[in-house]
């Protein structure tokens, strides 16, 4: 009359359909979440599942219900202790609800808000929404660490598909040895002696208590064939595999940005959004990446992420600056031997006069070489780009690196005004690793 | 020994627990017979839970005499728990985003802990599927077997409300059925317009029950047959072929009836979603379709609304009279016995008012008291329990009045002719009143001999859905002026219904309805 089903092995995320609707009715709030969290995080932090709170707004489900405390109300509660009929008890105040009733708030979190949390994917989607990249890129980008099955021994248990025989086989040679199962060689000699024996019309007496040792011979051989098995469940040994994650090199990422007083909020979430997208790039070929910050004015200094995208400086721009503390730290730190250095620069352009004839020496003489790629943004306002539509014409700084970008293949630039810009200059990056892949 | 574990976890009011029944040492010898054992240790195997069922069955079936369903057991992972939370715990349900918002709420707080998952979910069908916890010990999972497979079970086929307005063996074809209907509309007319019909048939879905009148029971064949028919129809008005002089006429005696006053609206009518299902001017028949299938939807649940204290109780005092019985036939160990008291206890526990993790009357509680008192007045009657409960005091049979109780009641009225004064001491019940320009609670009741009658009476009263919930019925159509549509709520008690709410409902209302809607209530002016 019962039956018991096991249900624990069929497809879970029944509700997929349901939570996909749902985001796309908070997606607004959803997406604000998201690009506020982008400005806050860490680089290497941002493809991390979100809490999210939005506004209950969007999301109210209203029915007809009475106000809670209105009209006259008598309610029965368990646990009186002192109370005499007619005690008078003072309200709580208003608003707090006094804990009476579990009204309101079911769906728990605040009553205005209402709090979930977005996992990596779903981050990520909201992530590239508009920094408009194609989608075998934000495929790629999205992929966690691929594996790969390594042998790892042999162990006795294991699917079919995976038995080693000859290990099997070894095994079972050894067993039978160690056993003395007689083999079939030994068996059949015996038996042709046998019959020798057997053809011999009148037997002599040697012959016939021959005849019986040799019955009892066989007998016995085939009694321990039967007890000592070919192969034994004992014997059976499978190849055992394990997931072993793609070697990966080191990376280093150096992330260069003027933070002179004409880099202002948008400039700078226009860099780090173009930071973040290099970071998931390298997080998706390097087991382990390490991000090295320099900031620069007229002089410049390593200093940690978050001075980095949020303190202000003042004093006049020279680009050299920066350059030259990179190469300090390769040279200290980041052997290109081991190392696979890359490095992002974002400005707005500026650069003091003169100085980027030295850039220029630089980058040819010393970074160019050591670098696995450098890509480097210039942000300008969107109205800019309206007339800086040739990538001719610029200012100081532009003309120099687009010098080196002709020499140099790995070396990447771009004018950005919007995040929609900011694939592009990573565009020969992912194509080589599509390359590589396939 | 057994025993003990019970009293302390309620130390507090140890009166509130069941009878203590007779323990005689014979007992505990039985139990420590390891070879009679259903199951040994926590691990559960589809072995073992075979013969705790067959054992259980043997008690219920044998012993309580219960009538249920045929069981469909399943053992689900604790994320299809969670997934089964969000469509309302159906196994299968339309799409809707609400359902993703539950979801999404649901997991946040089970991953931060601030939530455990329940150990099984039922569904009132037949087969009646419950969906146990493959986390359950097998203790666990043998309490819960008895709770949901049996209690819950019983309940669902028997009790009057469940057997007058729901179709146990066509809800799981109806909702494929919906849900077949609503992902086609999604295809044919997009999410966006099915999701808006949707959200406003939701915001309804409270007043679109009927109360005192049964529907006609819906069969699959008919809803489909009745889907074809509004399918024909919609191509048939599309067709200009169609649309001679004669189908003009048909049409307008056939379908347009509901927007001659004179006749076929039946006023007043409190089903507002049958309502709008019938008479609203501007619907499409898809989305009419959506509203009859929200609408059901609401019926189906409505029973389990109404006896949540004696659905709980009647499961929570089979499990208990199940379990109890195991130990005595030793078929389960005393450690086994323990683990699921401990539960019970847990389940049954009902704080007081002043406690912090008090949230409002325990269900599980009151109904189990309840029923252990029953059982308590049919076999062992103080001269208190005649005088109250001259029907049923010390008649002997327990079984049989428990069984006529769980048929006949539904909580208010159950709560109005079963709560015994000693229960009220018990919980030490005292009843609160006030009016909302008062600064004060008055203590109105207590537990004493003149409190009795008023405090059941009050409680009675807490439970009464048509307390709780505003009474809202449409009253008048303007069918030939503006086409508004008149509501009116009756309220009890002077209560008002909260503002936000009401207007963001009243603008759903509109939607459906296309021209303005106004709601008076208690006789007051109308407002738009």
């Amino acid at each position: 009359m019962s039956h018991f089903i096991d249900r624990r092995l069929n497809p879970k995320d029944k509700s997929l359909g349901n939570r996909r609707r749902f985001l796309r009715r908070v997606r607004k709030q959803v997406k604000d979440a998201v690009n506020k969290s982008v400005r806050q995080r860490a680089i290497a932090d941002v493809d991390r599942s979100e809490r999210v709170r939005v506004p209950y707004d969007g999301i109210r489900e209203p029915s007809f219900h009475y106000e809670p405390g209105s009209g006259h109300q008598e309610r029965v509660l368990p646990g009186n202790k002192e109370f005499k009929p007619g005690d008078r008890l003072r309200k709580p105040p208003s608003g707090s609800g006094g804990g009476r009733g579990n009204q309101g708030s079911e769906d728990g979190g605040g009553e205005d808000e209402f709090m979930f949390v977005l996992s990596r994917e779903e981050f990520l989607e909201l992530f590239f929404e508009d920094l408009e990249l194609p989608d075998l890129v934000k495929q790629t980008l999205k992929e966690v660490e691929s594996f790969e099955p390594r042998r790892a021994g042999y162990s006795s248990s294991g699917a079919p598909a995976n038995l080693a025989v000859q290990a099997t086989m070894r095994n079972a040679l050894g067993r039978r040895l160690a056993l003395r199962r007689p083999n079939d060689r030994e068996v059949l000699e015996l038996q042709s002696e046998l019959f020798g024996l057997e053809r011999v019309a009148e037997p002599s007496p040697e012959q016939r208590s021959r005849m019986q040792a040799l019955r009892e011979e066989i007998e016995e051989k085939s009694r321990r064939r039967k007890a000592i098995p070919y192969i034994d469940p004992l014997d059976v040994r499978y190849k055992v595999f394990e997931q072993e994650p793609q070697p990966n090199a080191h990376a280093v990422m150096f992330c260069l940005m003027d933070v002179s007083a004409s880099m202002g909020e948008r400039e700078k979430d226009l860099a780090k959004r173009f930071f973040v997208l290099l970071h998931l790039f390298l997080q998706k070929r390097y087991d382990r990446i390490e991000l090295v910050f320099i900031r620069h004015t007229h002089n410049a200094q390593e200093v940690d992420e978050d001075t980095f995208f949020h303190s202000r400086e003042t004093g006049g721009t020279v680009v050299s600056t920066a350059l030259d503390e990179m190469q300090r730290i390769i040279a200290q730190r980041y052997p290109p031997s081991e190392w696979n250095i890359y490095a992002a620069q974002a400005s707005d352009g500026d650069n003091f006069p003169g100085d980027s004839e030295r850039c220029e020496q630089l980058m040819r003489n010393e970074i160019m070489r050591r670098v696995q790629y450098f890509a480097y943004i210039e942000i300008i306002d969107e109205a800019e780009a309206e007339f800086l539509s040739s990538d001719d014409n610029g200012v100081e700084l532009w003309r120099t690196y687009q010098r080196v970008a002709a020499d140099w293949a790995n070396f990447e630039m771009k004018r950005i005004a919007k995040p929609g810009d900011i694939y592009p200059v990573f565009r020969e990056l992912f194509a080589r690793e599509n390359q590589m892949e396939g | 020994m057994a025993k003990a574990p019970t009293q302390t976890q309620t130390q507090k009011k140890p009166r509130r627990k069941a009878p203590a029944k007779g323990k005689p040492a014979a007992r505990r010898s039985a139990a420590n017979d390891r070879s009679k054992l259903l199951f040994d240790g926590p691990d559960w195997t589809f072995d073992t839970m075979e013969r705790a069922y067959r054992a259980i069955e043997d008690i219920a079936i044998g012993d309580l005499g219960l009538d249920i369903y045929p069981n469909q057991i399943e053992i689900i992972s604790s994320e299809q728990m969670l997934d089964a939370y969000s469509s309302t715990g159906m196994p299968l349900m339309y799409r809707h985003w609400s359902f993703g918002k539950t979801f999404v709420s649901e997991e946040r707080k089970y991953r931060k802990g601030l939530r455990g998952l329940a150990y099984e979910i039922i569904i009132n069908s037949s087969p009646c599927i419950s969906y146990n916890m493959e986390d359950n010990t097998m203790p666990m999972q043998t309490l819960v077997m008895a709770h949901a497979a049996f209690g819950h079970n019983h309940f669902f086929k028997n009790n009057h409300l469940f057997r007058m307005w729901t179709d146990a063996e066509g809800i799981l074809d109806y909702l494929e059925y919906a849900r077949g209907f609503v992902s086609e509309c999604e295809e044919r007319y997009g999410e966006r317009a099915v999701e808006a019909v949707l959200d406003s048939a939701h915001a309804l879905m409270p007043n679109g029950v009927f109360r005192y009148e049964r529907p006609s029971r819906p069969t699959l064949r008919e809803e489909r047959a009745r889907h074809r028919e509004r399918l024909a129809q919609e191509e048939a008005e599309v067709n200009y072929l169609w649309d001679t002089l004669k189908a003009h006429k048909a049409r307008k005696s056939s379908s347009s009836d509901g927007f001659d006053p004179a006749q076929g609206v039946d006023l007043p009518e409190e089903n507002l979603l049958y309502f709008l299902e019938q008479y609203s001017p501007i619907l499409k028949n898809w989305q009419r379709e959506l509203l009859r299938i929200t609408r059901h939807v609401a019926q189906y649940f409505y029973p389990q609304r109404q006896t949540k204290v004696m659905n709980e109780g009647c499961a929570c005092f089979v499990h208990y009279h199940v379990v109890n019985e195991l130990h005595r036939k030793g078929l389960i160990s005393d450690g086994a016995l323990m683990e699921i008291l401990h539960q019970h206890t847990n389940v049954v526990t009902q704080p007081d008012f002043d406690d912090p993790r008090f949230s409002g009357t325990n269900p599980y509680a009151l109904g189990f008291a309840i029923m252990q008192d029953i059982k308590r007045v049919v076999t062992d009657p103080t001269d208190e329990d005649r005088e109250w409960f001259p029907g049923h005091a010390g008649k002997g049979d327990w079984r049989g009045v428990l069984k006529d109780v769980w048929v006949n009641f539904r909580d208010e009225s159950f709560i109005q002719q079963y709560l015994s004064p000693k229960l009220i001491r018990d919980f030490h019940m005292f009843a609160l009143e006030t009016d909302e320009s008062e600064r004060f609670y008055t203590v109105s009741h207590i537990q004493d001999e003149r409190g009795y009658r008023e405090i059941r009476q009050a409680l009675a009263r807490n439970h009464d859905l048509s307390m709780i919930e505003p009474d809202i019925q449409v009253v008048g159509v303007d069918f030939l002026g503006d086409r508004t549509l008149h509501l009116a709520c009756q309220s009890t008690d002077g209560a008002r219904l909260a503002e936000a709410d009401r207007e963001a409902t009243l603008a759903h209302l509109r939607h459906l309805w296309g021209f303005d809607v106004s709601l008076t209530q208690d006789g007051e002016n109308s407002r738009d």
